[in-house]
């Protein structure tokens, strides 16, 4: 299950011919990978250490730097509470204390059957609404210890999955068509804009130079 | 209260529901600025720019047109945009990602133009899964429409864009940190000089980069001239900015609000943007600019919001993010999570930062659990010391990228200001706020 299906091999090729250097693509096919299954397996690290030309050591390093990349399994649903300082003075002490009851887990835990994982986590950026909360990345608003629980049975219900895609799916959109400036033309492009360029700055500067040997003059006179 | 009438520049369409489409954009304007631009010469692009004296919006305040100005002599260069936001308590890129994906996008060619640059990069945060997605759907529909690609909108520029997911770490907001991450790599940042972005920058070659909220400008700009947008605001803080403001306020939220010519004081009371301290209670303390800035007391809520103005007053605006603490707060507590956080994010490349970070969140966290020792105020401010040596503002440096000296800051400011509060945790092992 862990080497990319054909599928997604076909578009991991795509990543990879976005960018310059094949390395570039690194980050985006551990995604890629956590979407296909849930987590970045070693199987997974090897394929794209082959991808983009590094070793699977490398990719495990690399991936092991990022809060969002996972190397061992997590829960279906990753529920981050965060409890920076614009949460805390939200209550997300509170609201994370309630969720690690309400789940049976620590922060940092996954239930038993393998449903929620519970993170303690940094900033989200939604600080106008605390303490706040996010599923799979997927913002569901600052909530109170009701609403939590509600979350909590909905998810199971399976009644959120059309807005909360399992984890790892990160981006639903997916980019069409590659690059569409030809290599070749952004080669002989670079060079003409540089030629251009040069030339430009090369008339100003002469301008310049005319202008200033005219105030010259005129102060002289 | 001052709320002045200045035009909204970058949140002029976050109102309608449907804000995030080529369809609304195209209805309220949208990428005729791109059109004008490239009807005018590069170097006159980068001239409204310079004229706009539009300072960089991500945190540390430097001049756009001056940034690119670095560039212009280069043939080989890539244009990356920065929306790792993570700074706490700042959420205003995530406004302008998800609802005005195409203004952000806009902006971008307009900068590759003038830029003369063939290949763009958005580093968008990874957290934000549905920003990522409007991004990427804009930038399909800009690609269809013309606007993106080879020989854009007829004019001969050609110019290609990338979305490119981060993956959750603060510390990739540093510009040099994101480059690395881009590379595949980890995202440690790099020492300068000589790894100066507009030296050597992506795969080795000059490359700006510049905020989300910059580039948002862009497009207003080109269109109004840099002359208009530098008639707003006052001095060099030109034209309007986006503040998150958060924390005990009655309204949190996102407000664009024009630069100096509003104080603090009119954004947390203005019914229009905080409209006052929850409860009824009165400013304790406030951040005026993420959490690696000084705090500031209530009398300073009359400081203009303007960068030289907070500067001088010895905190910074930094990311806009704006966090009202109030009378029932308790300091030490809201300093050991700001301390906990750089623990956590430290890249752990320098001694000072890695190690000293660990040091002053164990020794926050004893105090604020009732068990600290006499000593150990003068411990944190010692250890604090050791990171960024005589903790002056601007702060001194010991290490490869500034988020070490920005660790002691909410540190240094909670002792100074609350040096009682902090007293009485040690002494009496118990929080007088309750």
């Amino acid at each position: 299950m862990s080497r990319f299906t054909p599928e997604m091999a076909a578009r991991a090729a795509e990543l990879v011919s976005l960018y310059p250097e094949p390395r570039s693509a690194l980050v985006p096919l551990c995604h890629l990978a956590q979407e296909q299954d849930g987590w970045l397996t070693p199987e997974a690290m090897e394929e794209i250490a082959e991808l983009v030309g590094v070793t699977p050591a490398e990719v495990r390093g690399t991936a092991s730097f990022y809060d969002m990349l996972h190397t061992e399994p997590v829960g279906r649903y990753l529920v981050s509470v965060c409890t920076n300082i614009a949460c805390l003075l939200g209550g997300a002490e509170a609201l994370l204390e309630h969720a690690e009851r309400r789940l049976g887990v620590r922060a940092g835990g996954t239930t038993a059957d393998g449903m929620f994982t519970l993170e303690d986590a940094e900033c989200l950026a939604d600080c106008d609404r605390t303490p706040c909360v996010t599923v799979n990345h997927r913002y569901v608003g600052g909530l109170s210890a009701e609403a939590f629980d509600q979350l909590v049975d909905d998810l199971r219900a399976g009644r959120r999955d059309d807005e909360i895609p399992p984890h790892g799916t990160l981006v639903r959109v997916r980019r069409s068509g590659g690059l569409r400036v030809p290599r070749d033309q952004v080669a002989s492009e670079r060079q003409a804009m540089a030629a251009a360029t040069a030339a430009r700055a090369e008339a100003a500067k002469a301008a310049a130079e005319a202008q200033g040997a005219e105030g010259a003059q005129g102060k002289g006179a | 209260m001052a709320v002045t009438d200045a035009p909204r520049i970058v949140t002029a369409r976050v109102g309608y529901e449907d804000s995030y489409t080529l369809e609304r954009y195209l209805a309220t304007g949208g990428y005729e600025g791109l059109r004008k631009a490239l009807s005018m010469t590069p170097e006159a692009v980068a001239a409204e720019v310079d004229a706009a004296s539009l300072l960089g919006r991500g945190g540390a305040g430097f001049p756009a047109g001056r940034k690119w100005s670095m560039l212009r002599k280069d043939p080989v260069t890539y244009l990356v945009v920065n929306g790792d936001e993570s700074e706490p308590a700042t959420f205003k890129d995530h406004l302008l990602v998800e609802r005005d994906p195409h203004q952000l996008v806009e902006g971008v060619l307009i900068a590759a133009y003038a830029l003369q640059v063939s290949q763009a990069f958005i580093f968008i945060r990874g957290e934000f899964a549905l920003g990522l997605e409007r991004v990427t759907q804009a930038l399909n529909d800009a690609y269809d429409h013309g606007a993106v690609g080879a020989d854009i909108f007829g004019s001969g520029f050609s110019v290609d864009v990338v979305v490119h997911p981060g993956a959750g770490a603060y510390i990739c907001g540093e510009e040099t940190a994101l480059l690395e991450s881009l590379e595949g790599k980890r995202g440690f940042p790099r020492i300068k000089p000589p790894f100066f972005p507009a030296a050597i920058g992506l795969y080795g070659q000059p490359t700006v980069v510049n905020n989300v909220e910059t580039m948002s400008n862009l497009p207003w700009i080109v269109l109004h001239g840099g002359k208009a947008f530098a008639g707003l605001g006052q001095g060099r803080s030109a034209g309007t900015r986006l503040f998150a403001l958060s924390g005990h306020v009655k309204r949190p939220g996102t407000y664009e609000v024009e630069m100096v010519k509003t104080t603090f004081r009119d954004l947390v009371y203005a019914p229009v943007y905080g409209a006052g301290v929850r409860g009824g209670r009165e400013v304790k303390a406030f951040i005026p600019g993420g959490v690696s800035a000084p705090w500031f007391g209530p009398d300073q809520l009359d400081l203009p919001l303007g960068q030289d103005e907070v500067g001088a007053a010895g905190s910074m605006l930094g990311s806009g993010a704006i966090t009202v603490m109030d009378t029932s707060t308790c300091m030490v507590r809201a300093a050991w999570r700001i301390a906990k956080f750089f623990a956590r994010e430290s890249c752990g490349q320098c001694t000072p930062c890695r190690e000293g970070s660990g040091w002053l969140e164990r020794v926050l966290r004893r105090i604020e659990q009732g068990e600290g020792r006499e000593e150990d105020l003068d411990l944190l401010l010692d250890v604090s010391d050791n990171i960024s040596p005589g903790l002056q503002w601007p702060p001194q440096q010991t290490t490869i990228c500034v988020l070490g000296p920005s660790i002691p800051s909410s540190i240094h400011s909670g002792i100074d200001m609350f040096r009682d509060e902090f007293l009485v945790h040690v002494k009496e092992g118990r929080c007088p706020v309750g």
